[in-house]
C-alpha cells in the first residue's frame, strides 16, 4: 500500500485497524520532507526526528489501548505557524518572532492534537499572513509542488503546499482575506474558511481579528469537514467564539444537492478571469446541475468594493495587532538602541518586512486624527451594504459559486512589485471575510499548464453543511476524489 | 497621477504613529505606495452610505463575559521566558524617566 | 486689572474592587511579588484574547447610577493606541465612542453655601497600566506588568468647578459613593484614585472656555490644589503678558510646585480610537440594571439622618463617622453589640483617628472587628480593666486585631479587684509618703493624685483608679 496516496481519514482508519502503524505514516511522510522540502521548503519549523518518532509510538500505543479512536487518529499534520503551540517556536514567518516560543497552544491547535494527529511542524506562509503567495516570508519562499517555479498561495502556502507535496495529510491554515481557499486553489487541494467564530481565535497571532478565522487544508472534503468539526467549538477565551450545536460537519458528507440553488454573480466572471479557469468552475457548476441542483447566474452587487473595504479594515486592525511586537516582552529586540523610541523603532523597523510595514503604516494612517471617519467608518459602512447584498443572496440562493482566484498559481517573484495587481487577485475571497462566510475551495481541474483551479463555494452564516455537501457531492460525481 | 498626495511630513506622522523608522529611500516608496492604496480606496467615495451604521463586528453575540474569579497562578517564569532581557523577575527596557 | 475665573474639569480613575482583572483571571491582590500575577493577556503575548470580568460592568454601571448617568444600553470596547513599555499590547483597551455611562451628575456646595452639581460627562471601563521601575545600576527601567489590565473606571465631569475647593468637594463626594457601593476603597495615596485636571482661565463673565491644559500625576488633594493654584497662576500670568496657553499635558511635580510639558516629538497624541474587534459589543439588559439599582447601598446623607434619629450622638461624631463607610459600618456593628452608640463612637473618635493619622493610614485600612471592639467595651464598662489598660489593649487590636478578653486575660490586665490587696497598697502608699498625706490634710488637693499614682504603680497599673481615690479619700478622713 502507498501510504502517501490515501487520504487522512482512509490513512487513519488504516491506522486503527491495524494494516499501517502511526510509525510507517510518520515514516512515509519523513521520507517525502527528505524527497523534497529543500526545494518546496513548506515548513519553517519541523519537530526533531526523535521527538516524532517517541509521539508516534505514544499515539500508536493509545490507539492500541482503544483511547484515540477518533477519525483523525495517528494522521501526521501540519500546523500554519502564526497559531502558538506551546514549547514549539511560532514565528509568524518573521524575523520580529524569529526566538518566539509559546507558553501556550492556540485552542484549535490543542483540539487537532487531543483528536490524535501527530504534528510534523509549522509550516511557512506570508509574514503575519499578510500575502498571497508565501513570498514575504522572512524564512524564504515556499514553492508550488505542482509547479516549483510558481508560487503555491497565501498566505497559507506552506500549508497548502505541505498537503498538496505529501509532507502532511492535513493542515491548518489561517484566512483573513482567502488565506486559506486560494493556496489550496493554487496547490490542488481543499481548504475550508468556516463562519466567523466557529473555530476559536485564541491562540491565532492576530492580523485582522474581525476577519481572520482558522480552516483546514486536506486533500478531499471529507478530510477538511473531518479536520473541521474537530477543531470547532465554542472557547469561553475567545468573546468572539460562537457557541454552535452544528458543528457536525462530517454529518453532511451526502452526494445529494437535489433542489439547492446555486447562484453565480456575474461580476465573478467579468474582466480579468483567466478564461481557462472560467471555463473550469462553469463546467463544475454543470456537474453540480447534473446532480439535480438549479444553477442561475445573478447579480451580486457591490463586488469591486471589496478590496479596497477590506485593506482598509484589515491594515487598521493589523496596524494595532501588531503594535505589540516591539522588542520589549519577546522577540527581536535591535541592539544597542539609544533609548526607548530608538528601540521602538529600529526592532520594528528590522524585524517587520516590507509588505508588513506597508499595511502597519497604511492601517495606522486610515485610523489618524481627520482620516477615521473618510476612510475606516467609511470603510465599516460599505461592510455593512456588502454584508446587505449578502443576505439578499442567500434570500435566493443556498450557495454562491465561483472561481477562488482569477488565475492559477503565478510566477515565484511576479507578484509583489504591484501591491494593487496583488491585491486584486483576491476579489472572489476576499468579501466572504467582510461578511463573516464560510467558503470553500476544491479543485475543478487544471489549466493547459497542468495547474490546479479552484472552485469556491459560499453560503451563508452557519450554512456550512450546504456548502460542504455540494463540495462532497461535486467530488464524487467528477471522480476527483483521492 | 492620482489625487493623493502624501507628504514628506505625513509620512514622518505616520512613522511617529507606528514606530518604524525608514530610510529616504523607503520614505518615497512609502509615499508611493500610500498614494496609489488611498486612491484605490477612495472607489468607496461613489457609495452613498448615509444612514448606514458602520459594522464593527459581524455578529452581536450576545454579552460575552466572565465570572470574577481567580484561574490564574504565578506563572512569572513563563511570562518572562521570551523577554529579550530581564532583571528581578521584571522585564528590562531602556529607561524611560528623566 | 482684569479679573479672572478658573473653569475645572477632572478626570478620575478609580480601580475597582475586583478580584480579578478586567480581561483575564489573574489576581488583583497587592504585595506579589514581580510579575507573578500575569499570563499571556495581561503581558501582552501573540495569539491572546481578552474575555470581560463581569463584575467591573456592574460596578461601572452601579456608579453611574449613584452619580445620575444614563446607562448606555448599547456600549463598546475601543483601542487607544500608544506606545509605553508599561502597556504590553502598546494599545490600551478602553471606551471612546460609546461609554457604560453618560450624562449624570453630583450635587456638592459650592463656593457660595449654595448645593452645586457638578455634571458627569461619561464613565467609561478601561485597563490600567504595570508599573515602571527605575534601574539606578543599569540606567534602565524594568516592567511588572501586576497592574497590567487592573480594571478602572474614569469618570470625566464637565467643566463645573471653579475653584480647588470645588474640585475637593467633588472628588470627596465621588469617594464618599463610590466607597459606600464598595466598588473601590479609592484611596488616593496608593492610587486607587487619581485624578486628572483640566483647567483654563477665562476673564470673568466671558462666555467662552480658554485654551485648557491638562494635568497628570496628582496623587493628593493637597497636591491638586497645589497644582490648581500653580497652573491657574502660570496661565493667568501667561494671559496678562498678552501670552497665548497651549493646549497640552502637563505634569505636575509638588516637590518644585511647577507643571512642566509632557510634549515629546516622539509622541503624536493621536490615538487612533477603534472599537476593539475582539470584544463583542456589549447589550446591558434591563434586568441587571434594575438588580443593581435594587442593591444600591444607603449613602451617606441617609446615613447620617438616620444616625440623628437612632443614636442620639453628636453631629459632629456624625460626620466624621459617615465619611467612611468602613468606618460607618464598624459604628453600626459594634453599636448593634454593645448597645452603647457614644462609647463606640469615642473609640472611633478618639484612638482610631488618632492611630490613623500617627501611622497614616486610610479607614479602609482598620483590621479590628466589631466584636472585638464591643467586647473592649463591654470590659471596661464592667471595670474590668481601667482606661489605660483599655487604650494599651485598643493599640494592640487596631494593629493585628486580637481577641481583648483572651489578651488581658493572658497579660494578665484584669484590674486589681481584691479589696484587700488595694486597702494593703493605700495604707503602704500613706505611710510612704508623709509629706504628700500633710499636704493633703493641708487642701492640697493635687496631694491625693500623687498618692493614687504611688497605689497605681504598685499595683502595676490594674487597678481602678477611682476606686483607690475613694478608698484614700476614706482612709486620710
Amino acid at each position: 500500500m502507498n501510504i502517501l496516496t490515501l487520504s487522512a481519514t482512509e490513512l487513519s482508519a488504516a491506522i486503527r485497524r491495524g494494516d499501517v502503524s502511526v510509525r510507517q505514516a510518520l515514516d512515509a511522510v519523513l521520507q517525502r520532507i527528505d524527497e523534497r522540502e529543500q526545494e518546496l521548503h513548506c515548513y519553517i519549523t519541523i519537530l526533531p526526528r526523535e521527538e516524532l518518532y517517541a509521539e508516534a509510538d505514544r499515539l500508536q500505543q493509545a490507539i492500541d489501548a482503544g483511547e484515540l479512536s477518533g477519525p483523525l487518529a495517528g494522521v501526521p499534520a501540519a500546523i500554519k505557524d502564526n497559531l502558538c503551540t506551546e514549547g514549539i517556536r511560532t514565528t509568524c514567518a518573521s524575523k520580529i518572532l524569529y526566538n518566539y516560543v509559546p507558553t501556550f497552544s492556540s485552542t484549535a491547535a490543542l483540539r487537532l492534537r487531543e483528536a490524535g494527529v501527530l504534528v510534523i511542524g509549522k509550516t511557512n506562509m506570508d509574514e503575519f499572513a499578510m500575502g498571497s503567495t508565501t513570498e514575504t516570508s522572512a524564512f524564504g519562499v515556499t514553492k508550488n509542488p505542482r509547479d516549483p517555479s510558481r508560487v503555491p498561495g497565501g498566505s497559507s502556502g506552506g500549508s497548502a503546499a505541505a498537503v498538496a507535496a505529501g509532507e502532511c495529510f492535513l493542515a491548518l491554515g489561517s484566512d483573513t482575506g482567502g488565506s486559506i481557499r486560494q493556496p489550496a486553489s493554487y496547490c490542488g487541494v481543499v481548504g475550508i474558511k468556516p463562519t466567523y467564530g466557529t473555530v476559536s481565535r485564541y491562540g491565532l497571532v492576530a492580523y485582522g481579528s474581525s476577519l481572520d478565522q482558522i480552516g483546514p487544508l486536506a486533500h478531499t472534503v471529507r478530510d477538511a469537514a473531518t479536520v473541521l468539526e474537530a477543531i470547532s467549538a465554542h472557547d469561553p477565551k475567545d468573546a468572539t467564539s460562537i457557541a454552535r450545536e452544528d458543528t457536525d460537519f462530517t454529518q453532511a458528507l451526502t452526494a445529494d444537492v437535489k433542489g439547492l440553488r446555486i447562484g453565480i454573480p456575474r461580476d465573478y466572471f467579468g474582466e480579468g478571469l483567466d478564461p481557462e479557469v472560467a471555463d473550469a468552475v462553469r463546467a463544475a457548476a454543470k456537474v453540480l446541475e447534473a446532480q439535480g441542483a438549479t444553477v442561475e447566474e445573478f447579480d451580486l452587487s457591490l463586488v469591486k468594493y471589496a478590496i479596497p473595504t477590506y485593506y482598509t479594515i484589515a491594515d487598521a486592525e493589523a496596524s494595532s495587532n501588531l503594535e505589540r511586537f516591539d522588542g520589549v516582552k519577546y522577540g527581536y529586540r535591535a541592539p544597542e538602541a539609544e533609548g526607548l523610541h530608538q528601540m521602538y523603532k529600529r526592532t520594528r523597523s528590522e524585524g517587520f518586512g516590507p509588505e508588513v510595514k506597508r499595511r502597519i503604516m497604511l492601517g495606522s494612517f486610515v485610523l489618524s486624527s481627520g482620516y477615521y471617519d473618510a476612510y475606516y467608518l467609511k470603510a465599516l459602512r460599505v461592510k455593512a451594504l456588502i454584508k446587505k447584498a449578502f443576505d439578499e443572496a442567500f434570500a435566493r440562493y443556498d450557495l454562491i459559486l465561483g472561481p477562488v482566484a482569477p488565475t492559477t498559481a503565478p510566477e515565484l517573484g511576479s507578484s509583489l512589485s504591484d501591491p494593487i495587481k496583488m491585491y486584486l487577485g483576491d476579489i472572489y475571497t476576499i468579501s466572504v471575510n467582510l461578511a463573516g462566510l464560510p467558503g470553500i475551495s476544491i479543485p475543478v481541474g487544471t489549466d493547459s499548464k497542468g495547474l490546479p483551479i479552484g472552485m469556491q463555494l459560499i453560503a451563508d452564516c452557519f450554512q456550512e453543511k450546504k456548502m460542504i455537501r455540494a463540495a462532497y457531492t461535486y467530488e464524487q460525481a467528477a471522480g476527483m476524489e483521492r | 497621477m492620482g489625487k493623493n498626495a502624501i507628504s514628506d511630513e505625513t509620512i514622518e506622522y505616520v512613522g511617529i504613529l507606528s514606530k518604524l523608522e525608514l530610510s529616504d529611500e523607503e520614505k518615497e516608496q512609502a509615499k508611493k505606495d500610500m498614494e496609489s492604496m488611498l486612491d484605490y480606496i477612495d472607489q468607496l467615495g461613489e457609495l452613498d452610505t448615509d444612514g448606514v451604521e458602520p459594522m464593527s463586528h459581524i455578529f452581536q453575540t450576545g454579552n460575552v463575559w466572565r465570572e470574577d474569579v481567580v484561574t490564574n497562578t504565578d506563572e512569572h517564569g513563563r511570562t518572562l521566558a521570551n523577554a529579550p532581557q530581564e532583571k528581578d523577575d521584571m522585564f528590562v527596557v531602556p529607561k524611560t524617566f528623566e | 486689572m482684569r479679573e479672572y475665573e478658573l473653569v475645572i474639569g477632572l478626570e478620575v480613575h478609580v480601580e475597582l474592587a475586583t478580584k480579578t482583572k478586567i480581561f483575564c483571571g489573574c489576581s488583583t491582590a497587592f504585595g506579589a511579588k514581580p510579575n507573578a500575577h500575569t499570563c499571556p493577556v495581561c503581558t501582552g503575548m501573540p495569539g491572546s484574547l481578552p474575555v470581560l470580568n463581569k463584575q467591573v460592568l456592574e460596578y461601572a454601571i452601579a456608579v453611574g447610577l449613584a452619580t445620575n448617568c444614563d446607562i448606555t444600553r448599547y456600549s463598546k470596547f475601543d483601542r487607544k493606541n500608544y506606545f509605553y513599555p508599561d502597556n504590553p499590547q502598546n494599545y490600551q483597551i478602553s471606551q471612546l465612542y460609546l461609554p457604560i455611562c453618560r450624562n449624570g451628575y453630583v450635587e456638592i456646595p459650592g463656593e457660595d453655601g449654595e448645593t452645586k452639581r457638578v455634571g458627569i460627562h461619561e464613565i467609561h471601563m478601561e485597563e490600567d497600566a504595570g508599573k515602571l521601575v527605575h534601574d539606578e545600576w543599569e540606567d534602565a527601567s524594568l516592567v511588572d506588568y501586576n497592574r497590567s489590565g487592573v480594571p478602572l473606571i474614569e469618570i470625566v465631569s464637565e467643566p463645573d468647578m471653579r475653584s480647588a475647593k470645588e474640585v475637593i468637594a467633588y472628588l470627596e463626594k465621588l469617594r464618599l459613593l463610590i466607597q459606600y457601593l464598595g466598588a473601590s476603597d479609592c484611596k488616593l495615596q496608593e492610587g486607587s484614585m487619581r485624578a486628572d485636571v483640566n483647567l483654563s482661565v477665562r476673564e470673568k463673565g466671558a462666555q467662552t472656555f480658554g485654551t485648557r491644559t491638562e494635568m497628570k500625576n496628582l496623587n493628593s488633594f493637597r497636591a491638586i490644589e497645589h497644582a490648581i493654584q500653580g497652573e491657574s497662576e502660570r496661565q493667568i500670568d501667561l494671559l496678562a503678558q498678552g501670552g497665548k496657553v497651549v493646549q497640552e499635558t502637563r505634569r505636575w511635580d509638588d516637590d518644585r510646585m511647577e507643571s512642566y510639558a509632557m510634549r515629546s516629538k516622539e509622541d503624536a497624541q493621536d490615538y487612533r480610537y477603534f472599537p476593539d474587534p475582539d470584544l463583542p459589543p456589549l447589550t446591558v439588559p434591563q434586568e441587571m440594571i434594575d438588580r443593581i439599582r435594587a442593591a444600591q447601598p444607603e449613602f451617606r446623607e441617609e446615613r447620617r439622618e438616620r444616625y440623628r434619629r437612632e443614636y442620639g450622638i453628636p453631629d459632629y461624631d456624625i460626620e466624621i463617622l459617615t465619611d467612611n463607610r468602613k468606618l460607618a459600618d464598624l459604628f453600626e456593628e459594634t453599636t448593634k453589640l454593645c448597645g452603647e452608640p457614644k462609647k463606640v463612637s469615642n473609640w472611633l473618635m478618639g484612638e482610631t483617628q488618632r492611630l490613623l493619622k500617627e501611622k497614616g493610614m486610610d479607614p479602609e485600612d482598620l483590621v479590628f472587628s466589631p466584636q472585638h471592639l464591643a467586647a473592649l467595651i463591654g470590659l471596661t464598662e464592667s471595670r474590668q480593666i481601667n482606661s489605660s489598660v483599655a487604650k494599651e489593649v485598643f493599640e494592640v487590636m487596631f494593629a493585628e486585631d486580637v481577641d481583648p478578653e483572651r489578651y488581658v486575660e493572658e497579660k494578665g490586665l484584669k484590674t486589681v479587684q481584691d479589696d484587700g490587696a488595694l486597702a494593703q497598697a493605700v495604707e503602704a502608699a500613706i505611710a510612704a509618703n508623709p509629706q504628700s498625706v500633710a499636704d493633703y490634710k493641708a487642701g492640697k488637693v493635687k496631694a491625693l493624685g500623687f498618692l493614687t499614682g504611688q497605689v497605681m504603680k504598685a499595683t502595676k497599673g490594674k487597678a481602678d483608679p477611682a476606686a483607690i481615690n475613694a478608698m484614700l479619700r476614706e482612709a486620710l478622713q
